[in-house]
């Protein structure tokens, strides 16, 4: 494929996408902070999409099992956090005051996602050459630093945080997130890079003797996923408007490990279902939280007992319903 | 030279803690090459079942060593017997399975037994159960005596503490190379498989493994819950991790890396926290682990495995 057809492709998601988020933005979400409640509950929803899409793309197509997403997030949420704060009373000379926040806005979040980035090469690049369990070790060592780090560093709030953050976050730029995260790793999983991915994660040994440089792609998966979560960690901020280091602790990262889990290490469409579900059920659950854990708990215990590569294991939705499956991949 | 001392006499204290809770991940490791995620949870139920026997005996109106020496005991075997209650109904059906799998249900029973004793009380009484997010006292077994020998502050409760690990790890020690269990363990640690077909039972040996080290961590508990009387359900969550580092420390699967491991991680953490960086302590571990995967993947004592396909 040439090069102004692939990006034509890449633009089409969002060219659908972005008109239907911009009247659904309308319908349940007004401007500057009067959001309905349902509107709360669609972003939260969207975020959880971003972060299991995006963890997948390490546990479930690299096989590699990381629980340090949060701490990803964390260095996003900071780091956009710090830019929005920064310039709250700045504007760009010459663009209404709205566009120029939302230009800002959509600058931290590059920069939230960049920080997650280079944080996700500065851990991958050793851990990754371990094998098997190590990993997760790591990356809940690293969630930890990250939180003690923060509770002792003045400038990022201590464990109060920061505060009087500008509310930026709304449907359309959670729903555009949401769209470039899947687009991403479907992208991803069909290209040379993708297969690779699969190699590793169906037997890493035999991937290396192939001549699959194991490492280097892990590497670049891991540095992908935490850009992603350090996007989804800004954009989380700029919805509750605080960013406290509470938010981002090892159980927010076994939240999403549980999304994953749940929706099938590998596929996408299961982690996007399984994010919607467990997001709406939390909702539900709302009244019972001391409960909510409890029931995590148990729910990954039985599926792995049961179940153990998820409801939809490796395959997408439409992988299962013979009719859908020609169209798509026709 | 006083404080330094003080600080070698808790580095020591801590130490040998988190030695003992690391023998159990690192047999456990040794057998199944399985991290159980839940062992910090275990020693957590082991003080919580030490608090509930305390209770039952009156140790709190009027304590003595023999009542001291009941909850003891009595937490070890009731930790046993969760350690082997674990296995049976959550490890052993997956253990054909991939790896991660066990370790995500290690995850989850380790959230069940943290998230379940936050629950409203089934059973009320004075503690009721599940005890519930609010911190507990734990009853001191015996009255305190302190020491000042060359102005370094220390307790009987360190010296019985200090003693009491010590003893336990000789003993496993002596367990694991001097007995015939102890041979089929490290039989079943080495091939599962092979030590099968020469007729080890491979499953008792995994059962036995677990209720020893579950054993262990409720008298690491125990121990810790003398001199740190506030416990509650998320009390295991970092001694557990930081026992865990401990083990990988030493070489995971290795019974003295982890004792060596325990050591220098509870004196490094006692040094570095003392005379460096107060706040940091709790990152300590997870910064030394990660310089000492980098330099030594296989950990201080461990043996580099080639890799099968």
């Amino acid at each position: 494929m040439d090069l102004p057809k692939i990006i034509l492709r890449s633009a089409v998601p969002l060219l659908i996408g972005i008109p239907i988020l911009w009247i659904f933005q309308g319908a349940v979400g007004g401007p500057g902070g009067t959001e309905t409640a349902m509107a709360v509950i669609l972003m939260m929803a969207g975020i959880n999409v971003i972060l299991a899409v995006s963890l997948n793309v390490v546990n479930g197509f690299t096989g590699q099992f990381s629980i340090g997403h949060a701490g990803f997030m964390a260095v996003g949420a900071y780091t956009a956090a710090k830019i929005t704060v920064a310039t709250n009373s700045l504007e760009i000379v010459g663009i209404p005051t709205a566009v120029s926040d939302q230009l800002i806005f959509l600058f931290a979040m590059v920069a939230g996602m960049a920080m997650a980035a280079l944080m996700g090469l500065l851990v991958g690049m050793p851990s990754l050459r371990l094998r098997g369990d190590y990993l997760a070790i790591v990356t809940l060592g690293f969630n930890e630093i990250i939180r003690v780090l923060i509770e002792n560093t003045e400038f990022l709030g201590q464990a109060t945080g920061i505060s009087g953050l500008p509310k930026r976050t709304n449907i359309l730029w959670v729903g555009i997130a949401v769209i470039v995260t899947i687009a991403m790793a479907k992208r991803l999983l069909g290209s040379t890079h993708g297969r690779a991915l699969l190699a590793i994660r169906e037997d890493e040994v035999a991937a290396e003797a192939m001549g699959v440089d194991t490492t280097g792609y892990k590497v670049r998966a891991f540095v992908i996923s935490s850009a992603f979560a350090g996007l989804a960690g800004a954009l989380l901020v700029h919805q509750i408007q605080l960013c406290t280091p509470r938010s981002f602790t090892f159980i927010k990262s076994i939240e999403v490990v549980v999304m994953v889990v749940l929706g099938g290490m590998g596929s996408v469409t299961g982690s996007v279902v399984a994010a919607l579900v467990l997001s709406f059920a939390l909702e539900g659950l709302r009244d019972v939280q001391q409960y909510r854990m409890v029931m995590y708990s148990v729910l990954l215990i039985a599926l792995m007992l049961t179940r153990p590569t998820g409801i939809f294991g490796t395959r997408e939705i439409w992988d299962m319903i013979p009719k859908l499956r020609k169209k798509v991949s026709s | 030279m006083t404080e330094f001392l003080q600080h070698l006499v808790n580095g020591l204290s801590v130490g040998t803690i988190y030695a003992l809770i690391a023998l159990g991940y690192t047999m456990v490791y040794g057998v199944l090459k399985l991290i159980n995620f839940a062992h910090g949870d275990v020693y957590m139920v082991g003080a919580f079942a030490g608090l509930y026997i305390s209770r039952g005996l009156g140790v709190d109106q009027e304590p003595s060593l023999a009542k001291a020496g009941v909850v003891f005991i009595g937490a070890i075997v009731i930790c046993a017997a969760l350690g082997v209650a674990i296995e049976r109904f959550a490890y052993r059906p997956l253990r054909q399975r991939a790896r991660l799998t066990a370790l995500i249900t290690a995850i989850g029973v380790s959230f069940l037994l943290e998230y379940g004793f936050q629950l409203p009380p089934v059973i009320d009484g004075e503690v009721p159960f599940p005890p519930g997010p609010t911190p507990r006292f734990f009853p001191e077994p015996f009255a305190r005596v302190d020491f000042e020998p060359f102005g370094v502050h220390i307790s009987n409760y360190d010296i019985v503490s200090l003693v009491v690990a010590v003893g336990f790890m000789l003993a496993l020690q002596y367990i694991v190379y001097r007995t015939k269990f102890g041979t089929a363990m490290r039989a079943v640690s080495f091939d599962a498989s092979v030590a099968g077909l020469m007729g080890i039972n491979v499953n008792r040996v995994i059962v036995w493994t677990f209720a020893l080290g579950s054993g262990l961590a409720a008298a690491a508990a125990i121990l810790v819950a003398g001199s740190r009387p506030s416990i509650n359900p998320l009390l295991g969550l970092l001694p557990g991790i930081k026992a865990f580092v401990a083990a990988v420390f030493g070489g995971i699967g290795n019974v003295q890396g982890a004792m060596v491991g325990g050591l220098i991680l509870g004196l490094s953490e006692e040094y570095v926290a003392g005379y460096l960086l107060s706040s940091y302590r709790d990152g300590i571990a997870f910064a030394l682990l990660i310089i000492v995967l980098l330099w030594r993947p296989e950990g201080l004592f461990g043996r580099v495995r080639a890799e099968k396909v």
